[in-house]
């Protein structure tokens, strides 16, 4: 089934109808923030910026300290929101999540998979973390603690995951990094 | 900005009759501060269609798994804004 078959698509349609009747937006309007939105939205900015993170100790602490700059750095557009970068260390795993809807930085990690935004996701991960990480593969030894980040808000979240063991040169780190990593479903 | 990183603060309880952006499972709740995320107008206002709406400071709370479920060694951050939030006493579990 195509996305455009999807049920809830149907649903967004006729809402799109309603605004759109209701003089709030014009069709257009709406295709262009999509288009905005979505343009050149990707994990391989996402991965572009855990890599230098992980080569450039300047770069490092710039992402730690003000994400929009870092990304801003590396010509990735991450506005509208505070992008906050939160580091996996040996001591503690960081996991994202908006318990709300399905809040994260598009731009830097392309749109949403299905499961980030399920019921299913958004209920138990701030409940039982250690579980959910597990289902996904990601085994977090007791004792290494757990930080979860619900975005509630207007900052948006992205994980920096530990280096990859080995010799490896940015480009190659880049290539490594996923967009579960940069959730913090899975290592690197 | 009111709340210092470090300060204990209660999630307010209530449950309005308007949209809000305080999840429930934090509401009445007792976290502690890490840091302010600037300034932001409100939900609840710009849901109601209220110009200008308020604008108040963001701050990640950190509550502990157990106080929240009962269970858990985590730690879960949530962004509330600054009217969604109450002073706690330090003490209180």
């Amino acid at each position: 089934m195509s996305h455009e078959e999807l049920p809830v698509a149907a649903r967004v349609r006729r809402l799109e109808e309603r605004v759109v009747d209701a003089g709030l937006t014009t069709d257009d309007e709406l295709d262009a923030m999509l288009d905005e939105l979505l343009d050149g939205a990707s994990p391989v900015n996402g991965a572009r910026m855990a890599a230098r993170a992980w080569t450039d100790p300047a770069y490092r602490e710039l992402m730690l300290a003000d994400g929009n700059a870092a990304a801003d750095q590396l010509g990735f557009p991450a506005q509208g929101y505070r992008l906050r970068v939160v580091e996996n260390t040996p001591e503690l795993h960081n996991v994202i999540v908006c318990t709300l809807c399905s809040c994260y930085p598009v731009s830097l990690l392309g749109p949403s998979p299905g499961w980030y935004k399920s019921f299913a996701y958004r209920s138990r991960v701030v409940r039982e973390p250690r579980a959910v990480l597990a289902e996904f593969g990601l085994a977090v030894p007791d004792d290494v603690a757990i930080a979860v980040w619900d975005a509630s808000a207007e900052t948006r979240y992205l994980v920096l995951p530990r280096r990859p063991e080995g010799e490896y040169s940015e480009e190659e780190l880049a290539a490594l990094v996923t967009r579960q990593g940069l959730v913090g479903t899975a290592a690197i | 900005m009111r709340f210092a990183p470090g300060t204990s603060v209660r999630a307010r309880a209530q449950d309005p009759d308007h949209h809000t952006r305080v999840p429930l499972y934090v509401r009445g709740h007792v976290g502690e501060v890490v840091e302010a995320e600037g300034e932001w107008p409100l939900p609840d206002d710009r849901a109601r269609g209220i110009t200008p709406p308020r604008v108040e400071t963001v701050y990640a709370v950190r509550f502990p798994a157990d106080d929240l479920w009962g269970a858990g060694s985590h730690m879960v951050t949530v962004d509330l804004w600054e009217s969604y939030l109450e002073e706690a006493p330090s003490h209180e579990p």
